[in-house]
């Protein structure tokens, strides 16, 4: 059901978009412990336990340190390659997966601590069976 | 463990590609062979734990080849830890004094999964969007995190295939049978950097299979003479760590079961005569090494490059050839390390045979995420 083609839809639950269709990240973090995730929809805490009422929603920094990623070169069918798996620990939290772009692909490019920031841009043109466009988040190298 | 358990018979088919057999079949000859090896049948199986993660059902199927006896069959699928987790039942099961003789299967066919699998069905395809979800990429990521700590190379990783290609050309069950010198690594198609394909395991058709028997059993039967101890038998998951499940960590569950196996046995790292490591993609060797204690913590580096785990070195490990050389047959590993083990105690390995091996340890950890540890010693 295609309800408003002005507004593509978030590719994963961790991205949202305000009212004027601006996207940014939501997560959550425990209250009791300070673990903090990737989601917004969570049960518990996986950390301590501490039900949903401890979780507090927030909105993660978007910029981060490169943890570590690879230079993946052989992918699925139909999946383009060379790109760069990526594991960023954005500031304050948590750790989210993407995919890293606007940088090469020699090892230099994908050594931890590398700072990179999270950009919003369409989901590689895929759409689902109803023709809905998608919005991704991409990692960018944050120049020196 | 409070009273001891044993296994008295192990198989493994050899691993390849059988495109024109069944699951069941697969399952069939390796239980008939542990079976055999143990001068049982299958109407002494007062239990069966079985495991395959792309056939559902594998134990009736297996039994429904061998002999339809009724007996409690309980399916398992705990990812690469499938095998290892159906010793770990019967050992559980045993143990609480249920059953005295139990059958563990482990079967997977996986010709035509090709190297990477398939993606995960969803609204739109996620490879490429939310970075990489192949083994190998993630296996990959896991290694980037150990260089960064540890200063290892992708050189270091690479020699870990050297290593284990050129144990397998000791070993006729092994699907790669050949040697596979650095260069010949290294400037193999990279498939998610740092791993090439040569640091990859293979996907292949696969089954192994073990008969387990309490003490009283096996003396019962006679069977002393061949049966291998178990020491230690322990599993653990993931514990919570701040990256993982976005980042799979398979450093905490083989940890902790690790250091459960040993206060069970009360055998001490040093003790180890070899290991068979759990080495799907060959930079998770160096990090299992130090996962195990088999070495310090950023020392795992130091025991490839200084030979320590070659066949004649300090602690041998993957002296089969491990799962890079075998093929990972995913729910049959578990047991097919186990039966290396075997072999290696009784002083049956032939050219790779670890002269004297009288204690050897196995792993395996499945993404989700599963560690088995087991212990072995000859009665």
């Amino acid at each position: 059901m295609t309800t408003d083609t002005s507004l593509p839809i978030p590719a994963f639950s961790f991205i949202k978009l305000d009212k004027s269709g601006k996207p940014g990240l939501v997560a959550q973090r425990c209250t009791a412990c300070g673990a903090a995730y990737a989601d917004s929809e969570r049960v518990a805490c996986g950390k301590c336990g501490a039900r949903a009422d401890k979780l507090e929603t927030f909105t993660p920094s978007l910029e981060g340190t490169l943890h570590s990623a690879v230079i993946v070169k052989r992918g699925f069918p139909g999946v383009d390659v060379p790109f760069i798996s990526a594991v960023v620990d954005l500031d304050g939290g948590p750790t989210v997966k993407g995919t890293l772009r606007n940088t090469g692909f020699e090892p230099e490019n994908i050594a931890q601590g590398i700072r990179v920031k999270v950009c919003f841009d369409d989901a590689l043109g895929r759409k689902d069976k109803q023709g809905n466009s998608f919005i991704a988040h991409y990692f960018e190298p944050i120049s020196a | 463990m409070s009273q001891d358990i044993y296994i008295v018979g192990i198989n493994m088919i050899d691993f390849g590609r059988y495109p024109y057999r069944t699951p069941a079949q697969l399952g069939a000859e390796a239980a008939l062979a542990a079976l055999d090896e143990a001068d049982v049948t299958i109407k002494d199986m007062q239990a069966v734990f079985s495991g395959s993660n792309y056939t559902t059902m594998i134990g009736q199927k297996v039994l429904q080849q061998i002999g339809q006896t009724g007996v409690q069959i309980i399916n398992l699928v705990n990812a690469c830890s499938t095998g290892a987790s159906a010793v770990r039942m019967a050992c559980s099961a045993i143990t609480a004094g249920e059953f005295d003789t139990v059958l563990c299967v482990g079967v997977e066919q996986m010709t035509g999964l090709g190297m990477l699998g398939g993606a995960v069905p969803g609204a739109i395809p996620t490879e490429g969007l939310l970075g990489s979800a192949t083994m190998p990429a993630v296996f990959g990521e896991s290694g980037m995190e150990y260089a960064a700590r540890t200063g290892a190379t992708q050189a270091d990783f690479a020699q870990v295939s050297v290593k284990n290609h050129h144990n397998a050309t000791m070993n006729p069950k092994a699907f790669l049978r050949k040697e596979t010198p650095l260069e010949m690594v290294l400037e193999s198609e990279t498939i998610a950097y740092p791993l090439t394909k040569f640091m990859c395991s293979i996907n292949v058709d696969g089954a192994a299979a073990a008969v387990v028997m309490s003490e009283e059993k096996v003396k019962q039967r006679g069977l002393m003479g061949q049966a291998i101890r178990i020491r230690a038998s322990a599993m653990a998951s993931a514990p919570w760590q701040e990256r993982d499940p976005i980042m799979h960590d398979v450093n905490g569950p083989t940890q902790l079961a690790a250091d459960k196996a040993y206060a069970m046995s009360g055998i001490d790292p040093k003790d180890l005569d070899l290991v068979e490591l759990h080495d799907c993609f060959a930079t998770v060797e160096l990090q299992h090494y130090e996962n195990l204690r088999l070495c310090g913590d950023g020392e795992g580096v130091k025991m490839i490059r200084d030979g320590s785990t070659e066949i004649g070195g300090k602690i041998p490990v993957n002296v089969s050839g491990g799962l890079l050389s075998k093929g990972h047959p995913i729910a049959a590993t578990g047991i097919a390390n186990m039966f290396e083990i075997a072999v290696q105690l009784r002083g049956q390995a032939g050219e790779r045979q670890i002269p004297g091996a009288k204690i050897g340890m196995t792993h395996v950890v499945g993404l989700g995420t599963s560690a088995a540890v087991h212990i072995f010693e000859k009665a």
